[in-house]
């Protein structure tokens, strides 16, 4: 008999490894319907940005206080960015395991409009606010007319001058109005200082798709056709280029702005500039301490006299998911997180973006001094204010990802870095190949 | 007393049968091994019959249907064809390095001549144990694109142009193959130096006696007999080419420029989980299975595996 108990034993805690190994994930999320000792209600939120879950977890604590009967428990899980999204993916597929609310990245949020979206629609949140906020921010996560995500910020794309830089070769960055002033400017700063005026990413969107956007152009055009090939696209790949050729530009080190290459690069005083979205002045806090005090933030220069001056760049949708047992009140509470006066306000102090609702722009709360003010200066909302009207967002489509990876390795690479090919050629070749899709 | 004795009876022979049941010579294995039946069914052959369904289907959140070889005919395309290039490529690489040198570092290293050869096998075989993500975050920053980065500083040195190495095909291919033979040399030499120990010495002496050198003694003893490693470790080096995706990983996080990194396993990933896409991922899958199936064959039928002395 002890030989069979032993083995029995044995069989048990076999069977039981295997049973955790596949119960890991249900028995995260099966919380989500009971109420916890106090009264509040639990609700689930995946991210993969630790400051987005710090900022959720502070609004949690604001609707607690101000809803005392409707109080919430937030559990934050915050992933790593692929695991996220591939975690979320497959828990929607499969109809199990996903959270309440989850912050899905806009270059991957289309994936999730496949089919039948698995996320509810929002609209009848968005809806109230609808005139006060930047609306193209929101088109990004609709699907039909129906809105499903909500973003963080504008994402409004400016250029960060190294003033030190500028002042050396003489040029005045106010007088930069269109790109064509901005190339000569670049001319200057390459002979005074040596040093490049711009950095071009050529493993990443920032510097290429912008660019597009800022002209009323895209990849895909309002009713999901591919018109990357468009002469506009043609022309601003080949201006890039002669920006390369003529050494008025390099390649970002590391290929992309978010290199560890690049922020030392930078850092160093590498370029006289870089353009980005505002949301990368934290990166500028964080990474490149030694630029403090010396980088200044103006509008993207036009192409035209009547040119827009900036385009709404890179987002995170925040959406809830239909396996949310209580999508009410998920709702309310991420209409008061992401959509509220006092949110809008959050959001710049906490996370240092720009906050969609432009009405809280002007308040004096954005100009209280914080680290990001102390870095560039207390000006930032005014240039932000001044491009109100002129900030373009992409369009995006159920195939965004795969077109933004083929923009990057088949015409970037080879056109920028490789040197193989021509724009023309290089964007008629990747628009083929999504016109087969 | 006799009641009490014919209960016991009763009792022992229930046992008893019990017993032969769960101890029978037929039942016994059955148990021992169901642990692992079970999770072949589970793990594996549930999987594998669901990504051949899959192959045929477009899969999509409340909408799943068949499309026939729809996903098959979307192979045919630039992408797919880099993914081959570079996983045979690779493979072929770490086949020329990771055979021959460990094989004869095995031998060095069996040798009693050798000083300090038990410091020298754990060396070797250190890499082994290391995550091969942990250490690809070491090989980026070494190999990295500025001038100051230590590979480029070696470059320098020795008087060569600083390289950008992530951003070319042959750098490449260079650090993906170099990062596969730091990680696996130890591995592959401790197969050979468990093969190596099971020659028999006598050979060797009576190989000695007939005044056999060491060159002749390596191609005449050792290596006919090392011969089932050796295909043992060809077999399993083609499966770990193929199925590469970590050295590819570490360098481009799937995102490599012109497509120099991708792998077969990488372009599965990307298309069934970065563009949602499982039809088209499971399709890759299976087609992979059967390079992969067909690779062993034919290399096992060449170097006579099947054959009755093997």
């Amino acid at each position: 008999m002890k030989r069979f108990s032993t083995l029995l034993l044995v069989m048990v805690i076999t069977m039981s490894l295997f049973l955790t190994g596949c119960s890991g994930d249900s028995s995260s999320s099966s919380g989500q319907e009971g109420k916890s000792e106090n009264g509040a209600t639990k609700l689930t939120l995946w991210t993969f940005g630790e400051q987005h879950a710090e900022f959720f977890e502070f609004m949690a604590d604001e609707w607690n206080k101000k809803n005392p009967n409707k109080k919430i428990q937030l559990e934050t899980t915050v992933y790593p960015y692929e695991d996220m999204h591939n975690k979320l993916l497959l828990s929607l597929q499969s109809g199990v395991g996903a959270p309440d609310i989850a912050d899905i990245e806009i270059s991957r949020f289309s994936n999730y409009l496949k089919g039948k979206p698995q996320l509810v629609e929002l609209n009848d949140i968005i809806e109230p606010v609808k005139d006060k906020v930047i609306q193209s921010r929101f088109d990004i996560y609709s699907k039909n007319g129906k809105y499903y995500g909500i973003d963080f910020h504008v994402g409004a794309t400016v250029i960060y001058y190294n003033k030190e830089l500028l002042d050396k070769a003489g040029v005045d960055p106010d007088q930069i109005v269109t790109w064509d002033d901005f190339k000569e400017a670049g001319k200057k700063v390459v002979s005074a200082t040596g040093k490049p005026m711009i950095t071009i990413e050529v493993d990443g969107p920032w510097t290429y798709w912008p660019l597009v956007v800022q002209q009323g152009s895209d990849f895909y055009s309002k009713d999901g056709s591919v018109i990357v090939d468009n002469d506009t696209n043609i022309k601003t790949l080949t201006f890039l280029k002669q920006l390369l050729d003529e050494k008025i530009a390099v390649v970002a080190p590391g290929g992309q702005h978010h290199a560890e290459e690049y922020y030392g690069f930078m850092n160093k005083g590498g370029a006289a500039s870089v353009m980005m979205p505002l949301w990368y002045m934290v990166r500028f806090t964080d990474y490149m301490p030694d630029l403090k005090g010396k980088m200044i933030i103006r509008p993207m220069p036009k192409w035209t006299a009547d040119g827009k001056r900036s385009a709404g760049m890179g987002g995170t949708g925040t959406a809830i998911t239909n396996q949310s047992k209580n999508v009410e009140l998920a709702k309310e509470f991420l209409a008061f997180a992401k959509l509220s006066k006092e949110s809008n306000i959050q959001i710049w102090k906490q996370l240092g973006f720009d906050p969609l609702r432009w009405d809280v722009w002007s308040d004096p709360a954005l100009k209280e001094p914080n680290k990001y003010t102390e870095y560039f200066g207390d000006y930032i909302f005014d240039i932000l204010t001044s491009v109100k009207d002129e900030i373009n967002s992409p369009t995006v489509t159920e195939n965004t990802p795969k077109m933004n990876e083929l923009v990057i390795q088949s015409a970037l690479h080879k056109v920028l870095r490789e040197k193989s090919t021509s724009p023309e050629h290089a964007l008629k070749s990747v628009a083929n190949e999504m016109r087969k899709q | 007393m006799e009641n009490k004795l014919d209960y016991s009876i009763q009792a022992v022979s229930r046992k008893q049968k019990k017993n032969r049941i769960i101890f029978s010579q037929k039942v016994a294995p059955y148990i021992f091994v169901s642990p692992f039946i079970l999770s072949f069914l589970i793990f594996f052959l549930y999987p594998s019959i669901s990504t051949i369904i899959m192959s045929f289907q477009e899969v999509l959140p409340g909408e799943t249907k068949f499309v026939g070889i729809e996903n098959y005919k979307k192979l045919f395309n630039p992408h797919f064809y880099a993914a081959l290039r570079n996983t045979t490529i690779y493979t072929i690489w770490t086949l020329i390095i990771l055979i021959p040198l460990p094989l004869i570092l095995a031998v060095i290293l069996n040798s009693r001549a050798v000083p300090g050869r038990n410091f020298f096998r754990s060396a070797y075989f250190i890499p082994a144990l290391t995550s091969t993500i942990v250490v690809g975050i070491v090989f980026r920053l070494i190999f990295g694109e500025l001038e100051s980065a230590p590979a480029n500083t070696l470059l320098k040195l020795l008087g060569l142009p600083a390289q950008q190495w992530t951003m070319h095909w042959g750098t490449g291919m260079f650090l993906m193959v170099f990062l596969a033979s730091w990680k696996w040399l130890g591995v592959n030499i401790l197969y050979f130096l468990s093969g190596l120990q099971n020659i028999p010495k006598e050979l060797y002496e009576s190989a000695e006696m007939d005044g056999a050198g060491v060159f002749r003694k390596f191609f005449y003893i050792t290596l006919p007999l090392l011969k089932p490693v050796v295909i043992y470790v060809l077999t399993i080096s083609i499966f770990g080419g193929f199925r590469m995706y970590e050295e590819s990983f570490v360098f481009w996080q799937n995102q490599s420029p012109g497509d120099i990194g991708l792998t077969l396993v990488g372009y599965i990933y990307k298309e069934g989980f970065m563009n949602n896409d499982m039809g088209f991922g499971s399709a890759i899958g299976i087609v992979l299975l059967i390079i992969v199936f067909v690779i062993n064959i034919i290399q096992l039928k060449i170097t006579g595996a099947f054959g009755k002395e093997g």
